[in-house]
């Protein structure tokens, strides 16, 4: 299975790192790919869209033009995990922001709410259907409003790990520690180990890229 | 105070580590002011240097340089939403608590201001903010990764806008990395030793005119309260992570020198995390495209093509030659 994983800008070989953890330790057959162009959009199962400065990946998204096909292979079925900036970009659109939001997950998010570096923090949580995880907020955004989604874990009461059928968000950041079980649960979300790849016959990237 | 490898992984290195980790791929730019700070972000900058002056006047005015002015800094923190750093003096304790309770996201303990302490960098696991320092060569990144340091950055020649320093330095550390990795253990203790040493530069000179030469020195809290032999397990510990990794244990900036789009790429080229832009924007010709031009050319640093169009019609800042500079004067002589 292919995995992209939005390599602009921010922690990318982290995530790359752990999908190679996974195919060693696991035996599953997960190729991760960097993607910086929406013709390997075509070529993969699911996407990380990593943490960062959400403003700079945001302005690439748009300079690559990959956000408006990101969103269209969703709706095909692509499955996509956002970690801190990647959930500001995959939230609610706010049309008064500075960087805006997909549309993917039915969250509105407030960037960098948890406070500056000072507030930085990282403490373990019970993440339905992972266990204790130890996760890290960096100048985290905080999940302010949840729609329709179902909430996986929440930190002093506000949810901080959600998800939708194909869409997974979290305001932490679950590859800085080497644990790999949050990248295993999106893995079995896409369609575990006898998942291939979207059929190809559900549309023609040509149409749109 | 123990110095091991433990240590150094703590919480609060997952924390201050990870924050550097954010910046990867990107651009720092510095700035003086809100404008410049806007012009920054828009520019797509994961982070602005917040400073009174850019090394390039610095270096003209002469003088003591300190850190900059807390209005300043929280005037420009209050304009943008992307992380805000600030640098502080190689070893002013004070101004480092001073600069973390205004909450910069970040400090730079940085050869551009004038050092306050001719003995010691400060100790950075200290404080509870991420740190990052430059660096000429693999011992001096290792000292300051010891230290605390979350993140490093070439030296280079800040304010010159001649880029030969920043090559040197990353290099020399790219060098210092492969030799590492080709070292066997008792090398590797050798060279744990031999980095240890500056520290034992304060309690030498006060031996210094009240003992004979030769009396055996006390190596007992050399550098806040740690030994010499913990220094220098400590310092084995991560040139044992770089052998193992073969790179450094924390994020690898360049600086010092960047004065196009070229330049940035080239730094990338050579193995940058990403790039500190000082002078190079704001003192060329149209820092609105210059700022745009270097992140496009950080991320795609092999598209000579783009980097080409990018640097149409600008006017980058008027270069210095090193040679001229006297040593005196060089930033990068500074710290050790």
């Amino acid at each position: 299975m292919n995995i992209g994983i939005i390599g602009y800008q921010g922690d990318v070989s982290e995530h790359v790192e752990i999908f190679h953890k996974l195919s060693r330790e696991y035996k599953r057959d997960i190729d991760p790919i960097i993607i910086k162009d929406k013709r390997y959009l075509k070529s993969i199962s699911g996407l990380i869209i990593p943490g960062g400065e959400s403003t700079t990946i945001y302005k690439f998204l748009k300079e690559y033009d990959l956000f408006e096909p990101i969103r269209t292979m969703v709706s095909w079925g692509l499955h996509v995990m956002g970690t801190c900036a990647g959930l500001v970009l995959i939230s609610k659109d706010d049309p008064g922001s500075r960087v805006r939001g997909m549309n993917l997950l039915d969250v509105k998010i407030r960037r960098n709410a948890y406070g500056r570096q000072m507030d930085s923090f990282s403490e373990f949580i019970d993440l339905e259907g992972i266990g204790r995880f130890n996760a890290v907020f960096i100048r985290a955004p905080v999940i302010e409003e949840v729609g329709d989604v179902v909430v996986l874990a929440k930190h002093k009461g506000i949810p901080v790990m959600v998800r939708s059928e194909r869409v997974l968000g979290l305001s932490f950041h679950p590859e800085l520690t080497g644990d790999t079980r949050v990248h295993e649960y999106f893995v079995e979300m896409i369609g575990g180990e006898g998942y291939t790849s979207i059929p190809e016959r559900k549309y023609t990237i040509e149409e749109f890229i | 105070m123990p110095a091991s490898a433990a240590d150094l992984q703590s919480g609060d290195d997952l924390i201050k580590r990870g924050f550097a980790k954010m910046t990867k791929g990107g651009v720092i730019m510095d700035v003086t002011t809100v404008e410049q700070a806007r012009v920054a972000e828009n520019a797509g900058a994961v982070a602005v240097m917040a400073l009174e002056k850019v090394p390039a006047d610095i270096r003209a005015a002469g003088g003591v340089a300190r850190m900059a002015d807390p209005q300043r800094i929280r005037e420009i923190m209050d304009a943008v939403t992307i992380p805000v750093m600030a640098k502080v003096r190689i070893g002013h304790i004070s101004e480092g608590y001073t600069l973390a309770a205004i909450g910069v996201d970040m400090l730079d303990e940085s050869e551009v201001l004038t050092p306050a302490d001719p003995f010691f960098h400060l100790f950075k696991r200290d404080y509870k903010l991420p740190f990052v320092c430059g660096a000429r060569n693999i011992g001096e990144a290792v000292r300051r990764i010891f230290e605390g340091a979350s993140m490093i950055r070439t030296k280079g020649e800040a304010g010159t806008g001649n880029i030969i320093e920043a090559v040197r330095h990353m290099r020399m550390m790219n060098e210092g990395i492969a030799l590492i990795q080709r070292s066997d253990d008792s090398t590797l203790q050798i060279m744990a030793r031999e980095i240890s040493s500056p520290y034992l530069t304060l309690r030498k000179e006060t031996y210094k005119g009240i003992l004979p030469e030769g009396t055996p020195m006390d190596t007992q809290a050399l550098f806040y309260n740690i030994s010499l032999d913990d220094i220098q397990d400590g310092i084995l510990s991560i040139l044992t992570e770089i052998k193992q990794n073969g790179v450094l244990p924390v994020v690898n900036f360049a600086a010092g020198g960047v004065a196009t789009p070229a330049d940035a790429a080239l730094m990338m080229k050579l193995g940058a995390d990403g790039v500190f832009v000082g002078s190079g924007i704001f003192k060329s010709q149209d820092p609105t495209e210059m700022s745009k031009a270097v992140v496009d050319a950080v991320q795609n640093y092999e598209n000579y093509e783009l980097i080409g169009q990018g640097s149409s019609g600008l006017l980058s800042m008027e270069g210095l030659d090193i040679g001229q500079i006297p040593k005196d004067m060089k930033l990068q002589e500074r710290g050790w």
